[in-house]
């Protein structure tokens, strides 16, 4: 009889078929229905955007927020863009109140918001027609993920921007961190 | 970039080792430098606050210790790694990281002598107090535990009694309380067992052993799952704000990697035992052919073992990959391809009859390491376990005329014939 197995998302952020009766399968199996771009579609949606707008920027520096919005001004290509209605500027750049008054749509819509929030910011993220809303590490409404895909969203969630562009950029690397890439290709890190 | 979890083999080689972008280097290139220049001041502030990524300073992260450090975290099935100074500065960075003044340590009693030590002597020193478990039944661990305990620390193989720890065992003893397994696998090796899929939250290896596989460098490594819940009130230091970064908080800012990043931007920087960037070159050179090295080790320490076992003058053989060991059942659980090739022996005769036996070979070398490509054997009980006192040792399985070897790589019936010319010389006296 054949081992049944299942597919199973490692802590590098890869995925692969594991024996169900595994203990490494038992110990990452997760209470969790809905499972989100694996890591070769992840990359993607980073690699074919240009632009990032971060919902909920606080100009506070211990904030998660403010680690992602500098490490993307400084480590990445993108065009960044701040929104929080509370504030006007942070890290040099000015802060728009809401999506929609941004000078262009974002390819990414990187959401710093509680759970129960994820409904009315999907709203806002259809509504000015940006593909995808990725939702930051930490944050799960595991329903509003489902109603954007339904809505013809992307969406990326629990997940960390800034974590997820290192990996295939160097900087998680640097830090001693399994990055899961492996190539033989010359590669700037 | 392909979704697919190459092979251990692949991994061996390639982890962590990608060309760079600037010369296409495509030997490891070794960063001897102390320092990184900083783009701007702006660049600068960013990398000391942690929000972006870059290096500073080699006491802290090295893009060649780097490479090594996320070849054993691939290998281990980690989140990530940090590379240390030797084994000893690994498991004591870990500890110092989470222990404080008042804290409580379980720990298996048959241990290494030098973490005996580390444990017994300089924590205790420190306020850190620690239980020995003279057993491996996991009801006995759990029976230590205390509200005051942060940690249950075991070896995978015992050195040199050979006992098998129950990993799953005690995963789940230490996990009923809320309290991370730590589990040094320097004998194992990531090739014959992998700790983090049996449910340990960190292990921690001396690299200078098999992970070097050469006895020319020393090093160590600390590998952490990412699947540990250190936001808990066990653990306030990963919640509470951070002065000298700024604020942040590990848990909230760095979520799964928190201990990993904590254990190189604080432990690495007050304390400082880093892997220098030429050490962390040979030890991934030795980590390439790793798994051919331990087959091989597997495959030789099992011709000895049974050699051995079937000798009149030997009275016992703690390999537990002979029918013959308590531990023969669990090892076929945890280490399917053989627990490793270091094991002790007891020769009729006693003390003096061990010692004529270790001053007459030719092959095996007299030294206190383990894990050379080349047979190395010991006295433990006058080396390196002789810092314990005599309850200790016995706890540990060092009785007077226990012989510990490390079976290398040569032809095994070299070895067989050296161990037995020696064993012929130690009994004429």
């Amino acid at each position: 009889m054949a081992t049944e197995t299942i597919t199973t998302q490692l802590q590098n952020g890869l995925s692969c078929d594991l024996p169900a009766n595994s203990p490494l399968a038992k110990l990452l199996k997760s209470q969790r229905k809905w499972v989100g771009p694996d890591a070769k579609e992840r990359l993607r949606i980073l690699q074919n955007a240009k632009s990032v707008a971060i919902v909920g920027m606080s100009d506070k520096a211990a904030r998660s927020s403010y680690f992602v919005g500098t490490y993307l001004l400084q480590s990445s290509n993108y065009r960044v863009y701040f929104v929080n209605p509370m504030i006007t500027e942070v890290l040099g750049q000015k802060v728009y109140p809401d999506l929609a008054s941004l000078p262009e749509v974002p390819d990414i819509v990187d959401v710093f918001r509680k759970g129960s929030d994820i409904p009315s910011v999907t709203e806002e993220v259809l509504a000015v027609g940006s593909p995808c809303m990725w939702v930051q590490l930490g944050i799960w409404n595991e329903q509003a993920a489902i109603d954007a895909e339904a809505k013809g969203l992307t969406v990326v969630m629990d997940r960390c921007l800034k974590v997820e562009h290192a990996r295939f950029n160097g900087g998680l690397h640097l830090l001693g961190f399994d990055t899961g890439v492996i190539t033989s290709r010359k590669t700037v890190r | 970039m392909a979704d697919r979890e190459y092979g251990f083999k692949t991994r061996s080689i390639h982890a962590g080792n990608i060309p760079d972008g600037v010369h296409g280097a495509r030997a490891l290139p070794v960063y001897q430098s102390t320092s990184f220049v900083f783009d701007d001041t702006d660049d600068a502030a960013a990398r000391f606050a942690l929000q972006k990524y870059g290096n500073i300073y080699s006491r802290i992260g090295n893009p060649t210790v780097a490479s090594f450090e996320e070849r054993v975290a691939s290998l281990e099935g980690g989140i990530g790694a940090v590379a240390t100074a030797s084994g000893m500065s690994a498991q004591y960075i870990t500890f110092a990281s989470i222990l404080g003044a008042g804290d409580h340590i379980v720990s298996a009693a048959s241990l290494y002598g030098g973490t005996v030590t580390q444990l017994d002597v300089t924590l205790r020193r420190f306020g850190v107090e620690t239980t020995f478990v003279n057993s491996s039944d996991p009801k006995d661990f759990d029976a230590a535990v205390t509200d005051k305990t942060k940690a249950i620390f075991a070896e995978t193989v015992s050195n040199p009694s050979g006992d098998i720890t129950d990993l799953e065992g005690l995963a789940d003893v230490a996990h009923s309380h809320h309290i991370p397994l730590i589990i040094d696998s320097t004998v194992a090796t990531p090739y014959l067992c992998r700790p983090i899929e049996w449910g340990a939250d960190v292990v921690t290896h001396s690299a200078t052993k098999f992970l070097g596989g050469h006895g020319t460098t020393l090093g160590g490594v600390v590998v952490e799952s990412g699947r540990f819940h250190w936001h808990s009130e066990k653990f306030p230091l990963f919640d509470e704000p951070v002065p000298s970064y700024g604020g942040l908080t590990w848990a909230g800012n760095f979520g799964e990697y928190a201990f990993l990043t904590r254990l190189r931007a604080e432990q690495l920087r007050d304390m400082g035992p880093t892997l220098a960037p030429h050490s962390a070159f040979l030890l991934a050179q030795g980590v390439e052919t790793l798994p051919y090295r331990m087959q091989a080790h597997v495959d030789n320490a099992r011709a000895v073992a049974e050699w051995l076992a079937s000798d009149k003058r030997v009275t016992a053989v703690n390999w537990a990959g002979l029918s013959s060991h308590p531990h023969f059942e669990r090892a076929q659980k945890y280490m399917p391809l053989g627990p490793g090739s270091v094991f002790s022996f007891e020769v009729a005769g006693g003390r003096e009859v061990a010692q004529r036996m270790i001053e007459s070979v030719n092959l095996a070398s007299h030294v206190v390491n383990i894990g050379d490509a080349k047979t190395l054997i010991v006295h433990p009980a006058s080396t390196t376990h002789a810092q314990l006192t005599s309850e200790q040792l016995i706890a540990a399985g060092v009785l007077p005329g226990v012989i510990r070897l490390s079976v290398g790589i040569e032809d095994a019936d070299d070895i067989i014939y050296d161990l037995d010319q020696a064993l012929t010389l130690a009994l004429k006296g």
